[in-house]
């Protein structure tokens, strides 16, 4: 069978091959209504550019080799059936936060909170790019374009070029709670592009929450920069159904003393990629970026890929990447991680691990683990691990009359501890933490 | 309480046959203690009876207060009252102390038809036993036994064993890796459980153990059995002169 599939390719003339994909990247616009852009005009016009040079990625680029991207490549998403969308993500639902609803990736007013706050300025992307001129033109696009080498990254060029919506945050002060996005999904075929774009100014600090329902096809961007001693977080579980094929990225910009922690929960999804670029261009900069990622195969297919490049360009500065997965009946894990240490970037301190848990023989992960280091004075360490759940462990837990399904859940959660640890508030760990649990209980059973 | 006849035990995935005919009846109310040189099987024994992986029973069989012992998960051994205190007591991190042993307690309850307890009812008597033994409301806070000492984590074993109120407890080289202070503690911690339905099975190595908790009998184990029983004397023995002596004597 797959003799006769790669022959069909070889007979295929390299040129037809070019232009179709060329076709298909023509036909993923075309599919898509363009926002003109106001301030983001320019922007939009040099991703397109840069979009249409680097084109679609084929199962033959470096970073795709592990992960298909076909399902991202097609001009349409598959549709799927709309649940329920719970009316409001239980989690982080009792803690106090200016709330903002995007359904299908577009602002929803109405079932928003007042965007006022002191400390920062909220605009909407759509909002914004009809009225003028805007402060973060200087960022829109412009922490994606820089991000696009020495990897290209496609997906996230589309998305400047194609973003309809997303929130605005200029961060000048302390503001006395998180902001919360929370994802809803209307359209059943819905390919939704939602551009975020933060900027934290010096000694600002900034808690971003982002949670609930994605559509069929979602691809997202935050464009996050950092000045002097800034801090964020950032804090996503976002909830795919099963049908769901997602992208999102973070950029980042890191500037001296700053501070970015970056913590991502999914569950679910047919196919989702994060990808995280993070650079760290001032000393004594600290860039962590975490994710637990949990499968189960025997719901529809689940393959999850984190894919994270961190570029060390000051001294002193300390990077940690902590990726967990947890798959069952057939899921699949991929983790394409490098640090890269620049010439100068002395006592570098970074350190990087990826795990997954398998809790079955069918289930895989695959894991690329990069070091590129210029600088000769630098701390930097990977690992990657592959591993079941601890027999004595499990033992030492049932003997103590703890049911074995109960067991497993503690054992996971165990597993994941180090990821959820990167989540330095206690409340919000404590509610992701119990979210993880229930999903676990849940499937405990099959 | 707990008969143990000609139990016959080997490894699952070697041809090694660790228990090779023991049998051992502990009745409600005594305290037997278990003695024997390294290896010569007792930790096998703690764990076929609390119902690990890994051994295969080939012969023989063991019964709490007459239930079938073997024939049961781990988890529904310990509902029906069998503790086993670990000689490695396992760390677990990412999940409380005070989560763990109310998930274990009330699983129990709930597996033997009583009302669970609630989270107040809970606490109150955690805390109560926990001061008994020493142990500090930061350790019951802590993941379970990370960070733990040696000596922590054997009292953490018996405040378990505390709160689960087991009735028959099997305890594998407690005393080892503690100091004399946390022998008194863990030693005044277990007989201060014993009462007339509750049995225990003290395995150690050493006499000393054994003048803290008075045995009501003690066994000899060598190469997988039961070689020689007796009173309390038979650990001085042993203190006294080794194995060597006794074993030798018992062919
Ligand atoms: N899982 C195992 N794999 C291999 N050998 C084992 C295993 N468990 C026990 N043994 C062997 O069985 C014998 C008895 O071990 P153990 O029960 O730990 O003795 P004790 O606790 O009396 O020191 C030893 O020779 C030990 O090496
Ligand atoms: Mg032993």
């Amino acid at each position: 069978m797959s003799e006769t599939a790669v022959q069909t390719k070889e007979v295929t003339p390299q040129v037809s091959g070019a232009s179709k994909a060329a076709d298909a990247l023509e036909a993923r616009l075309g599919a898509l209504s363009l926002p003109a852009g106001g301030f983001t005009a320019g922007a939009r016009a040099e991703a397109l550019a840069r979009l249409r040079d680097m084109g679609l990625p084929g199962p033959r680029d470096e970073y795709w080799r592990y992960t298909d991207p076909r399902a991202f490549n097609t001009a349409r998403p598959a549709p799927l059936a709309i649940e329920e969308n719970a009316p409001d993500s239980p989690l982080f639902a009792d803690i106090d936060k200016l709330t903002l609803v995007f359904v299908d990736g577009e602002f929803d007013a109405e079932a928003s909170d007042d965007l006022s706050l002191d400390g920062i300025v909220i605009d909407t992307l759509a909002q914004a790019d009809a009225a003028g001129d805007h402060w973060a033109r200087d960022l829109y696009g412009v922490l994606e374009a820089s991000g696009q080498s020495p990897v290209k990254r496609p997906f996230a060029a589309l998305n400047t070029v194609a973003a309809r919506d997303g929130v605005l945050i200029h961060v000048t002060g302390k503001p006395s709670k998180p902001v919360h996005v929370i994802h809803r999904r209307a359209d059943e075929a819905a390919d939704v592009n939602w551009h975020h774009v933060v900027r934290v100014e010096t000694g600002a600090e900034l808690t971003l929450l982002e949670t609930g329902m994605v559509g069929a096809r979602s691809n997202g961007v935050l464009e996050a920069d950092l000045a002097k001693g800034a801090k964020l977080h950032h804090i996503t579980s976002k909830r795919a159904g099963h049908q769901t094929v997602g992208l999102s990225h973070i950029f980042a910009r890191v500037e001296a003393e700053a501070q970015l922690k970056a913590f991502a929960l999914s569950v679910n999804g047919t196919v989702m990629r994060h990808e995280g670029v993070i650079d760290i261009v001032g000393d004594d900069a600290v860039a962590h970026i975490a994710a637990a990622a949990l499968g189960d195969g025997n719901v529809g297919r689940f393959h999850h890929d984190d894919t994270v490049f961190i570029t060390h360009a000051a001294e002193r500065c300390e990077s940690r990447q902590v990726f967990k997965k947890v798959l069952k009946n057939g899921a699949e894990g991929v983790f394409q991680g490098k640090i890269l240490v620049k010439p100068g970037a002395q006592k570098t301190d970074g350190y990087q691990i990826s795990q997954a848990l398998l809790l079955d023989e069918a289930s895989q992960f695959l894991a690329k683990p990069e070091l590129e280091i210029y600088a000769d004075d630098v701390k930097c360490s990977h690992g990657s691990t592959t591993g079941a759940i601890d027999e004595t462990a499990l033992f030492y837990l049932r003997s103590r009359g703890v049911p074995y399904e109960r067991a497993i859940v503690f054992l996971v959660l165990s597993f994941l501890a180090d990821a959820l640890e990167e989540i330095e508030d206690e409340v919000l760990r404590e509610q992701i933490n119990d979210r993880l649990e229930a999903w676990l209980t849940r499937r405990a059973k099959q | 309480m707990l008969k143990i006849d000609n139990l016959h035990v080997k490894l699952e995935e070697e041809d090694k046959q660790i228990l090779k005919g023991l049998s051992l009846e502990v009745p409600a109310g005594e305290v037997h203690a278990i003695m024997g040189p390294n290896g010569s099987g007792k930790s096998t024994l703690s764990y076929v009876l609390s119902g690990r992986d890994g051994y295969e029973v080939t012969e023989g069989g063991a019964t709490l207060e007459g239930e079938d012992l073997l024939d049961m998960d781990p988890e529904e051994r310990a509902a029906a009252g069998l503790f086993l205190a670990f000689q490695y007591p396992v760390e677990i991190p990412g999940v409380g102390n005070m989560t763990f042993l109310r998930t274990a307690v009330n699983a129990q309850r709930k597996a033997r038809g009583e009302e669970e307890l609630s989270s107040g009812e809970f606490l109150k008597l955690v805390r109560a036993k926990a001061k008994d033994l020493q142990i500090d409301a930061e350790m019951l806070k802590r993941p379970v036994n990370v960070g733990f000492s040696g000596g922590e984590k054997k009292r953490n074993e018996i405040l378990q064993m505390a709160m689960l109120e087991p009735r028959m407890c099997i305890m594998d080289e407690t005393d080892s890796g503690l100091d004399v202070d946390a022998m008194r503690l863990v030693s005044d911690g277990v007989n201060a459980l014993r009462d007339a339905g509750r049995s225990f099975l003290v395995i150690t190595h050493y006499q000393r153990l054994l003048n803290h908790i008075k045995p009501d009998v003690v066994h000899i184990m060598s190469n997988g059995r039961i070689v020689k029983s007796g009173g309390p004397e038979l650990a001085l023995q042993v203190e006294e002169e080794g194995y060597g002596d006794l074993l030798a004597e018992a062919g």
